[in-house]
């Protein structure tokens, strides 16, 4: 049976998709966004492995709190790098009955990764920026064309996705990108979109691990104008 | 609209409160729309006490003091909060929140109490108490050198041998029910009754007894005449029924001052009441709601007079007024009703409190409007606590009632002779040390050897450990014999008993403290390398742990067997000794805030923890030990056997408001979901806090800003601000659930 490495788990994940739900953050990432508040994932060959049976064993433990709509939500770093035994979990959850979901930062995309997709009742998408310059500067890396790959398939296949984006003072607290974001999402199955405000708790990562925070420009948006970007895109996007 | 008659049934009978409900109620499956909020009558009236509560605070916890009066039923001339606006009349004193004395449980205790807030006892009183015997009294006259010694050691602390044993919850439904010269007919027959059979010496002490209980019931009558009410029949209205009934719980509370006075199960009873005024159309919602109001308002203001010593052990004075509210019928229907709800509303029209302690009785098929409504409560005020009503429905009918915070009893049929606790982490301490104190160096165990030196074996330890258990398990009944023997023989609580069956069904009550110390400290030696450190005096008094070890809260079974195994060895351990009056052995996962105490009084242990610092609260994991989120804590403690630990097994859950929820709503269902999947584990308790650890730093800075910030701790709930600092230090640093 497949095995895949696990950085960690919150068993009251209320945040990433409906409910209460287990949420398996796989260690590993792509990306290297500025402000990333779990950096300790970053590393595709650390974590602990893991097998599928045993995550299927402790979803079970969790399965009396799930209720109508919680269940399982598969996080990272990005789950989506270890796509083959996303794949496995995810057909756990639909043998257990379980609602499952996948969050991602669109970082990779395959057919592996679509596979992945078919199968979750729902994937969160962080879209870190909505222009391919700024996306880089975020993510340090130049992906911005795998993101819309993935875009265009979520948009072909309906699949019923939450929309994020973290909000920062001086990055994208503007009208414009919010523009962006409502332009680049635009024909999604979008149940939800959220604006996330930025913090610094992540920063004391890492410095454990000896790196120098990126975001250090970077300022919590003010808490008015995050309620006004939030109506911005509301009405963007007709809601 | 004439006013219909009760549907009969056995209850006219005998005495069975419960058949009454049974045919009587009106369960309720709708929302809390109907509510009413606070009439001017009502809030004008709260706004007085608040004004002396704030006033009550300013002078250092008590207003006033009567030292000359010793209380009880008739000591004192009938005092108000505000005569011509009351609709419930009746408190402890002539005054409101001034204090009685009641030196019954020990005349030292009474003294320093009061000169804990500056007063002094009368000398009259003092004079009157040397010619008397009160329990305390009684107590050390037969307790053993080796009983004083652990007690001082503090392997056993918070023995009820100073004070009012409390726990007991009379059936304060009887008094509207029947009247009072119905109970005294009933006790009557009684007292003939087994005067029939052999006079041997548990029926000549229960015959007297019944005594006490048929002269107390008179003086009920006579305590609700100083009122202008004649409690002796029946009552006919809703307002009547909460009057006597609240009489019937005032002549406790001034009897005596039991360390947890509970109300019992109240609510859906009176709606029977107050659903046929409605229907009469003697009443309507907000005159409803107004009665309750006032009723919670009384409660609110019961005091007792206890030492600052006592309140460093369970902090914010508390009464531990339990009210049981919800749950569910033996027959499928609920036993939430119109009243369950308006009983909750009071948090919202007299604000949050910590009195009374609203427990709410959890059930899978419990309404959903009303799991919805208390979730919204939890998190608007933190005042409310969680039993699991399938658990307890199963062992304890569906008319039980909750002692102090978590032990379930048939109101009225069961009684508990409470307990205290003994600290499990002192326990193996001491069995490492060859039955030494690992503090004071005093031999207070049975003399065995010290451990050696090098890294501890498991298997070794385990065994000294059992060794030393079943010296104190054996110790712990024979002293709570001895307790419960004077307590009833010195100060026998005679209204509350009066309000019980004569024949009733008796607990004692054990508990344990440091379950979760000791399981770690277990799991270390097992799954980690400990080696002990020794001191001058050769005693272990430190450990050196290398390595990881999995702790309890993770719903590691590694760990969560050893906890589990640590109950069921404790509670048969006890059952090996008999129990005065043939009393049933129940033990109970519960520390209130008496965690900090007793982790001040414990060297340092195997698992990291260092001497002095403060124990988890209850059934708790240890502060930030718990790494995979809430629900993996509360699976670890979901696994503890309620049947091993049938008082009760308590844990407190903090969370984040943002952490359980984007909004409101979400917030909501997210906290109903978790409480039916812990629940539906066979777990037992949950005191829900949904609030910011950066408001609580706030509040201990300036606590003028939050005057009725009320926390969720072990089994209760406190006004924040009257925590002591270190207390407020100690759930501060409890873990919170955060993601971030």
């Amino acid at each position: 049976m497949t095995t895949g490495r696990v950085h960690s788990y919150e068993t009251l994940g209320a945040l990433d998709g409906p409910g209460l739900r287990l949420v398996i953050f796989l260690q590993g990432c792509p990306l290297r966004c500025c402000y990333c508040h779990n950096p300790d994932t970053w590393d595709v060959a650390a974590g602990q492995p893991t097998s599928v049976a045993d995550i299927s064993q402790r979803i079970t433990r969790f399965m009396p709190y799930f209720g109508h709509r919680g269940g399982v939500t598969l996080s990272g770093g990005e789950p989506l790098l270890q796509a083959a035994f996303c794949v496995e979990i995810l057909r756990e959850c639909r043998r257990l009955g379980v609602h499952s979901a996948i969050d991602t930062g669109g970082g990779v995309w395959n057919d592996v990764c679509r596979q992945a997709a078919d199968l979750a009742d729902i994937v969160i998408l962080d879209i870190k920026a909505a222009n391919a310059e700024l996306w880089q500067a975020v993510t340090g890396r130049d992906g911005f064309s795998t993101l819309l790959q993935l875009i265009a398939d979520f948009r072909a296949s309906q699949r019923p996705v939450w929309i994020r984006q973290v909000v920062a003072k001086g990055l994208n607290d503007r009208p414009k990108a919010m523009r962006e974001l409502a332009a680049l999402v635009a024909g999604l199955n979008c149940e939800r979109v959220e604006l996330l405000p930025y913090h610094e708790m992540g920063r004391s990562k890492w410095e454990k691990l000896g790196l120098d925070y990126a975001a250090k420009q970077l300022q919590p948006p003010m808490p008015a104008l995050l309620a006004d970007l939030e109506k911005v895109l509301a009405a963007l996007r007709g809601g | 609209m004439s006013k219909a008659e009760f549907i009969p049934g056995n209850w006219q009978q005998s005495i069975d409160v419960r058949d009454f409900i049974q045919h009587n109620v009106r369960p309720y499956e709708g929302d809390d729309a109907f509510l009413a909020g606070p009439t001017a009558r009502t809030t004008a009236l709260n706004a007085k006490y608040e004004r002396l509560k704030r006033l009550e605070q300013e002078l250092g916890g008590v207003i006033d003091i009567d030292t000359t009066t010793v209380s009880s039923l008739l000591n004192y001339s009938p005092g108000y909060l505000d005569k011509n606006q009351e609709l419930i009349v009746g408190l402890q004193t002539n005054r409101p929140l001034k204090r009685g004395v009641n030196p019954f449980g020990g005349i030292r205790m009474a003294e320093q109490a009061c000169e804990g807030y500056g007063f002094e006892l009368s000398p009259k009183v003092l004079e009157h108490f040397q010619y008397r015997t009160t329990h305390n009294d009684g107590v050390f006259r037969v307790y053993t050198p080796e009983m004083r010694a652990v007690r001082r050691s503090g392997v056993i602390t918070g023995l009820p041998d100073a004070y009012g044993r409390g726990r007991i919850i009379g059936d304060y439904r009887r008094v509207p029910l029947y009247g009072v010269n119905a109970l005294i007919k009933q006790k009557e027959a009684d007292k003939l009754a087994l005067g029939q059979g052999n006079m041997d010496e548990e029926t000549i002490r229960l015959s007297e007894e019944v005594y006490r209980h048929i002269d107390f019931l008179g003086k009920l009558k006579e305590m609700a005449a100083t009122y202008g009410y004649d409690i002796a029949d029946p009552a006919r209205t809703a307002r009547e029924a909460t009057q006597w009934l609240y009489f019937a719980y005032l002549a406790a509370i001034k009897e005596q001052n039991g360390a947890a006075m509970s109300l019992g199960r109240v609510s859906s009873f009176l709606d029977i009441y107050f659903e046929r005024d409605i229907a009469a159309g003697e009443l309507d919602e907000s005159g409803a709601q107004e009665i309750i109001d006032d009723f919670v308002l009384k409660l609110r203001m019961a005091r007792q007079l206890r030492t600052p010593d006592y309140n460093e052990l369970f902090a914010g004075d508390p009464m531990w007024i339990t009210e049981a509210i919800g749950g569910m019928g033996l027959d499928g229907r609920t036993l939430v009703t119109k009243s369950s709800y308006r009983f909750l509303n009071t948090l919202r029209n007299l604000g949050a409190a910590p009195e009374p302690n609203l427990t709410v009785l959890w059930a899978e098929k419990l309404p959903a409007p009303f799991k919805d409504f208390c979730a919204k409560l939890s998190i608007e005020t933190d005042s409310l606590q969680y039993e699991n009503d399938d658990l307890m429905r199963e062992r304890f009918g569906d008319d039980y009632a909750i002692a102090c915070c978590v032990s379930a009893a048939k109101v009225g049929k069961q009684m508990q002779f409470f307990g205290a606790r003994c600290n499990l982490a002192k326990i193996l301490l001491m069995a490492l040390n060859g039955g030494r104190d690992e503090v004071s160096g005093e031999q207070v165990g049975p003399v065995g050897d010290v451990i050696g030196d090098g890294v501890l074996d498991f298997d070794d330890v385990r065994q000294r450990y059992r060794r030393y258990l079943e010296w104190l398990s054996h110790l712990y009944v024979n002293t709570m014999n001895v307790i419960h023997y004077m307590h009833d023989k010195y100060a026998y609580e005679k209204i509350q008993m009066a309000l019980h069956d004569t024949q009733v069904e008796r607990f004692m009550s054990f508990g344990a403290a440091g379950l979760s110390v000791t399981t770690d400290s277990f799991s270390a030696i097992k799954y980690a390398r400990v080696t002990p450190v020794k001191d001058a005096r050769g005693l272990v008094t430190d450990f050196k742990t290398e390595g990881d070890f999995p702790a309890y809260g993770n719903d590691d079974d590694r760990a969560d067997s050893i906890a589990r195994e640590l109950c069921d060895e404790l509670i048969g351990e006890l059952r090996k000794t008999p129990t005065y009056r043939d009393a049933i052995h129940t033990l109970s996962i519960l520390t209130i805030t008496s965690n900090v105490v007793y982790g001040k009084k414990t060297g340092s242990t195997p698992d990291g923890r260092k001497k002095g610092e403060p124990f988890a609260p209850g059934a708790n994991p240890m502060h930030r030990r718990d790494k995979c989120g809430a629900l993996a804590s509360l699976n670890s403690i979901a696994k503890l056997c309620y049947d091993s630990c049938r008082d009760g097994i308590s844990n407190t859950f903090s969370i984040v408001p943002e952490t359980l929820g984007r909004d409101l709503k979400d917030q909501q269902d997210n906290l109903v979901a978790l409480l039916n999947g812990y629940f539906s584990q066979k777990a037992h308790h949950l005191n829900v806090n949904v609030l910011n650890r950066e408001k609580l730093i706030d509040a201990m800075d300036h606590p003028e800003k939050y005057p009725n910030l009320t926390i969720r701790v072990s089994g209760y709930a406190v006004n924040f601000s009257a925590l002591s600092r270190k207390q407020q230090e100690e759930v501060i640093s409890r873990t919170y659930h955060k993601q971030l």
